[in-house]
């Protein structure tokens, strides 16, 4: 694997993204069996360094862990020294006297998981930085595209939301344009990055437009700030313009498959039925996320057991 | 033939039989003999494959992270005798692996073992059950089975590849 740590998809090669998928397959059948344990991480250590809160991704990351038989501890900034204003290298530096073997960090500022990983020994995941990336997200998407469409090269998708703000966007461009597929983007003007289109994909004001022949439709999930005021006039207004139902559905191809990377707003950015039924994966997302996490835990934790007494390699 | 034969010998319920396979090696070997079983005993033997790289004892030693290859067990495992099919044979740390991997899927009656070559250097207390051929072998050579006309049906022939490099039998 390339890279002692997963901190972004733009590091990533089209090579090291096959490599995960394919473990991430073979990591489905295990959740498959009756006892959804191997013993591959036995004696590993993992923490959840979770200064933001997040109960899917991080009992996703925690799922993983415990199903390749690893310890999976969580340590989230609420309750914990933090309060008692210790920095966050501080934290970090903490832990890694514990001698974990991987940390994955969620934090509300772009940049901060980098600086974890610069300070410590044991390699880092960025499990979302500010508006930044979120790389785990993408390549989960990545995996339930491929399998419902058998491909990702020379498909459309298109991300519609606040794509200004979403880490989940981010990730997503790069990842599916390293695997060859389209990308467009749609939203508001204010939630559309002037410079997007540099990125190599194609804008859109118009939900419409950025639809019309799409195999996937991402909706991104539109946070309760912005609802009111600079952003968009009102929830009623998004929902009208951007909200994916049925009927907007139809602009995309017939066989076009719904994601999202939730939790949804249900009746905003999308309908309630588009929610719990196909052409909605929402769910096949959340299962996927394990499958891929575990393969993310696993190929990352490939360095040989330093023993007690040695010094640092 | 002669080791469906030697199954059949052993085993009076025939129909409690479930071949699985160690991949990659072991699966056109199942499959082969499944087929046997078919011809000498007239009964359907399911062939599952289990990949055992998840349960290698050396993933935590050496960090290696070897490609994971396809699990399909189509058959439950409970009261059945499993026999483990493997193409080489030399430490017995597959076959460890793969009896971890098995116990996961449920409690087999028996566990038996086929090894089409045994090429000694056992450093588990690993026996085979029906063994195709012995070969001795250096621990250091690489032993590998060719089809010898390239049709996966056609005779088999076993390769040594000696330390560096040059074929030796």
């Amino acid at each position: 694997m390339i890279g002692r740590d997963l901190l972004s998809i733009e590091d990533l090669d089209r090579g090291d993204i096959d490599r995960i998928l394919e473990t991430a397959e073979r990591m489905q059948e295990v959740g498959e069996r009756e006892v959804k344990k191997v013993p591959s991480l036995r004696g590993r250590t993992l923490i959840n360094l979770f200064f933001e809160s997040s109960t899917r991704t991080r009992t996703s990351f925690e799922i993983a862990g415990k199903r390749l038989s690893a310890d999976v501890v969580n340590f989230s900034s609420s309750g914990s020294s933090l309060d008692k204003a210790e920095s966050i290298l501080d934290t970090a530096r903490t832990l890694d006297a514990m001698d974990p073997d991987l940390v994955i960090v969620r934090h509300g500022v772009a940049g901060v998981p980098k600086r974890i990983a610069d300070e410590l020994e044991a390699p880092v995941i960025n499990a979302g930085d500010g508006a930044h990336e979120h790389p785990t997200q993408a390549l989960l998407d990545l995996l339930t595209v491929r399998q419902e469409k058998g491909r990702i090269d020379g498909l459309t998708v298109a991300i519609v939301g606040d794509i200004a703000h979403s880490r989940v966007a981010r990730s997503n461009i790069y990842a599916f344009l390293k695997m060859g597929a389209e990308v467009r983007v749609a939203g508001p003007p204010p939630m559309i990055p002037a410079a997007v289109e540099s990125l190599g994909v194609k804008a859109f004001t118009s939900l419409r437009e950025g639809l019309d022949g799409a195999d996937v439709v991402m909706a991104l999930r539109i946070q309760n700030e912005r609802l009111s005021g600079a952003f968009t006039p009102s929830i009623r207004e998004y929902a009208a313009t951007f909200g994916i139902d049925r009927s907007k559905l139809r602009y995309a191809k017939d066989d076009a498959i719904v994601m999202h990377p939730g939790p949804v707003n249900r009746g905003v950015e999308l309908s309630h039925d588009l929610t719990g039924h196909r052409p909605g994966v929402i769910l096949d997302q959340v299962r996927n996320g394990v499958a891929l996490r575990m393969a993310v835990l696993y190929l990352l934790t490939g360095r040989p057991r330093r023993r007690p007494g040695e010094s640092q390699p | 033939m002669r080791i469906a034969h030697e199954i059949v010998e052993r085993n009076d319920d025939v129909e409690s039989l479930y071949l699985v396979a160690v991949p990659n090696g072991g699966i056109p070997l199942a499959r082969r003999l499944a087929a046997n079983l078919r011809q000498v005993a007239d009964v359907e033997v399911p062939v599952g494959i289990l990949d055992t790289t998840l349960y290698r004892d050396d993933l935590v030693v050496t960090g290696e992270r070897p490609p994971l290859r396809r699990t399909e067990m189509p058959s439950a495992v409970d009261d059945r005798v499993v026999v483990l099919v493997d193409d080489v044979v030399k430490t017995g740390r597959t076959i460890r692996a793969a009896m971890d991997a098995l116990m996961d899927f449920g409690r087999p009656r028996a566990v038996q073992v086929v090894g089409l070559v045994d090429r000694g250097h056992r450093e588990l207390p690993i026996k085979i059950d029906y063994v195709g051929k012995n070969i001795p072998t250096h621990p250091r050579e690489d032993v590998r089975l060719r089809s010898s006309d390239g049709a996966p049906e056609g005779d088999l022939e076993v390769v040594v590849v000696a330390e560096h490099g040059g074929a030796a039998a």
